[in-house]
């Protein structure tokens, strides 16, 4: 794979003095604002015996999106929670803006997240959810009626969050995101078990956020979605860093294009390919792979050669593809166990 | 200290704005005060078949031992609703100091607890001795301020007590499962088991009875108990203590 590939990182231990992976994974681009960067440093998490997440590090950046990409069981989940300080890291540490979450002063104000997990009381009102929030932080209250406009509830506002619907229960759920106006914003597979509009939705909401300088990390276990959400993917397999890239590097990188061919007369066509220099390969069901070639060059030959096409397309390696690719070995892992 | 006030009246939003724990909080008045004046016109109608040492403070504070049970349960719902809800997640995103957030709930409920302790301790007071009609006593009898601050006390401390034990295990049912039938079996049971009542007059539901007079005559070696009033309020701000104590040290190790 080409583009920034990062090594899972042991955790190197000399005497207490653990090696910071900030130069073992360079990243492009440069900081605009370094109390929007979420560091997170050798981070690991053990269940008993169980290694969720293992020795992770990676910066998450502002003024784009940051995708987190991982098969279900990644270890993500685990990642989101411990930037947030929920569960208690077995080793490593998050920095956001050089502070641990607990240090944060009125955290909300600097960092919004929308976990996985529904995170409020199915008895109370959506407007009161919301109201509770923002007394802690000491938000003034015009911004609960604010948000809920915001994410289009302003009519739910009333309704209790068990009567909502699962788009209305993930747009509240954002809603108490934004409720700080955070510079730093967290998402946990936030379109799970959403219908398409809501998916249009929060893609250009996260986008938007990030048009705004913010930064933005989102978690998705989707591949194509996050081709078409991040600029940048940080990837990770059984609670490693499989790869830290932009997304065009990403694609650039996986997506294999090819030319199919169909023929009545795939010998000719071949000899006539090769002729020119062209890399073909069979593929099953009689056709034609041309490689490193436009289709209208293979137009032009099989005109030039007298020969009859029934077909000459474009065609693209999927980038789901490319990603079970990477995080094949979890998958296989997780198949086996899955047998016994 | 302004952090700290915030985590309060959020606490307190968060108390009003969900049925399930605003209900246990007017329960426990309705039980102590309703049924005090039921168990009031009873004594005082089957007055002729009591014996001479019948006291009125015990037919005064006996209903609050069925509606500390209501406290208990609220006690036990602000804490477990967080965990079974997952509101828990959001509480420590927006206050990561768990020992804050912690202080802020007990000293929330704990403060309502109080409040709702001492009007149905007052009001039970009076409406029992409308139902006890001529036998009734005033404020100025022997002991009544005292069980009556006691009553207060009481009911405040075991309703605390519950939050701790719902902290420490982070589950209302298995909280409920658990503290109900010690305060069932306590009281009711197990208490009047001679032998074993050496060990479970020690119990948190226990120990406040002997302020509030419904621990029997004090006199009699078959009731009498081996701590006195205060000494007994102290024990349960002890159980409280070492209960809240608990569940902070759970708060503050697991992973929410």
């Amino acid at each position: 794979m080409v583009g920034t590939l990062c090594a899972p990182n042991p955790v190197v231990d000399f005497g207490g003095l653990r090696s910071t992976t900030f130069e073992d994974c360079p990243h492009p681009g440069p900081v605009r604002s370094v109390a929007k960067v979420i560091d997170v440093r050798n981070l690991s998490k053990k269940y008993g015996n169980r290694v969720a997440v293992d020795g992770l590090s990676f910066t998450v950046r502002p003024g784009q999106v940051t995708g987190f990409l991982g098969p279900n069981g990644a270890g993500k989940s685990t990642t989101m929670r411990m930037i947030l300080d929920l569960d208690h890291p077995t080793a490593g540490e998050v920095l956001i803006g050089g502070v641990g979450y607990r240090r944060l002063p009125d955290p909300l104000r600097r960092v919004g997240a929308l976990l996985e997990a529904k995170a409020m009381h199915g008895g109370r009102r959506a407007y009161d959810h919301l109201l509770w929030l923002a007394q802690t932080n000491r938000i003034a209250k015009a911004r609960v009626q604010e948000v809920l406009e915001m994410v289009g509830l302003a009519d739910a506002f009333g309704r209790r969050a068990k009567g909502l619907s699962l788009g209305m229960g993930q747009r509240l759920g954002i809603a108490a995101a934004l409720l700080g106006d955070p510079p730093v914003l967290l998402f946990d597979e936030p379109i799970n078990g959403l219908d398409p509009e809501g998916i249009l939705w929060i893609r250009t909401l996260m986008k938007g956020l990030a048009g705004e300088g913010r930064t933005v990390f989102v978690s998705s276990h989707v591949m194509s979605e996050m081709a078409l959400t991040a600029d940048h993917l940080i990837v990770i397999g059984r609670g490693r860093l499989l790869a830290d890239t932009t997304t065009r590097e990403f694609i650039e990188a996986n997506s294999r294009s090819y030319v199919r061919i169909r023929t009545p007369e795939p010998e000719h066509m071949r000899d006539a390919l090769v002729a020119a220099g062209i890399q073909v390969k069979e593929a099953p069901g009689g056709a034609l792979e041309a490689h490193e070639v436009e289709a209208v060059r293979i137009g032009e030959l099989a005109a030039a050669n007298g020969l009859t096409v029934h077909e000459v397309s474009v065609q693209s390696a999927s980038l789901e593809e490319a990603f079970m690719r990477l995080t094949g070995d979890v998958v296989e892992h997780r198949a086996e166990r899955g047998q016994r | 200290m302004n952090a700290a006030l915030a985590v309060f009246v959020s606490e307190w939003t968060k108390i009003r704005t969900v049925r399930s724990t605003v209900w246990p909080l007017l329960l426990t008045f309705v039980i102590g005060a309703g049924l005090g004046h039921l168990f009031g016109l009873t004594f005082r109608n089957s007055f002729s078949a009591l014996r001479g040492d019948f006291d009125p403070l015990f037919a005064t504070f006996y209903s609050l031992t069925l509606g500390q049970l209501a406290l208990v349960v609220f006690g036990v719902l602000i804490v477990s609703s967080e965990y079974s809800s997952g509101t828990i997640r959001a509480s420590l995103m927006a206050v990561p100091r768990r020992g804050l957030f912690y202080a802020g709930k007990v000293l929330t409920g704990g403060l309502l607890a109080f409040g709702v302790s001492l009007v149905t301790v007052l009001v039970t007071f009076f409406t029992a001795q409308a139902g006890l009609g001529p036998y009734g006593i005033s404020f100025g009898a022997d002991g009544a301020i005292e069980a009556t601050i006691g009553a207060c006390l009481d009911l405040t401390l075991l309703c605390m007590f519950a939050m701790g034990v719902a902290a420490m295990l982070r589950n209302s049912t298995l909280s409920l499962g658990i503290l109900l039938p010690i305060f069932f079996l306590g009281s009711q049971g197990l208490g009047n088991i001679p032998k074993l009542r050496s060990v479970t007059q020690y119990l948190p539901d226990q120990v406040g009875m002997v302020i509030m007079h419904i621990a029997g005559p004090q006199t009699e070696p078959r009731w009498a108990r081996d701590y006195g009033p205060w000494t007994g309020i102290g024990l349960l701000a002890l159980w409280a203590a070492a209960a809240l104590i608990g569940g902070y040290l759970v708060l503050r190790r697991r992973d929410a």
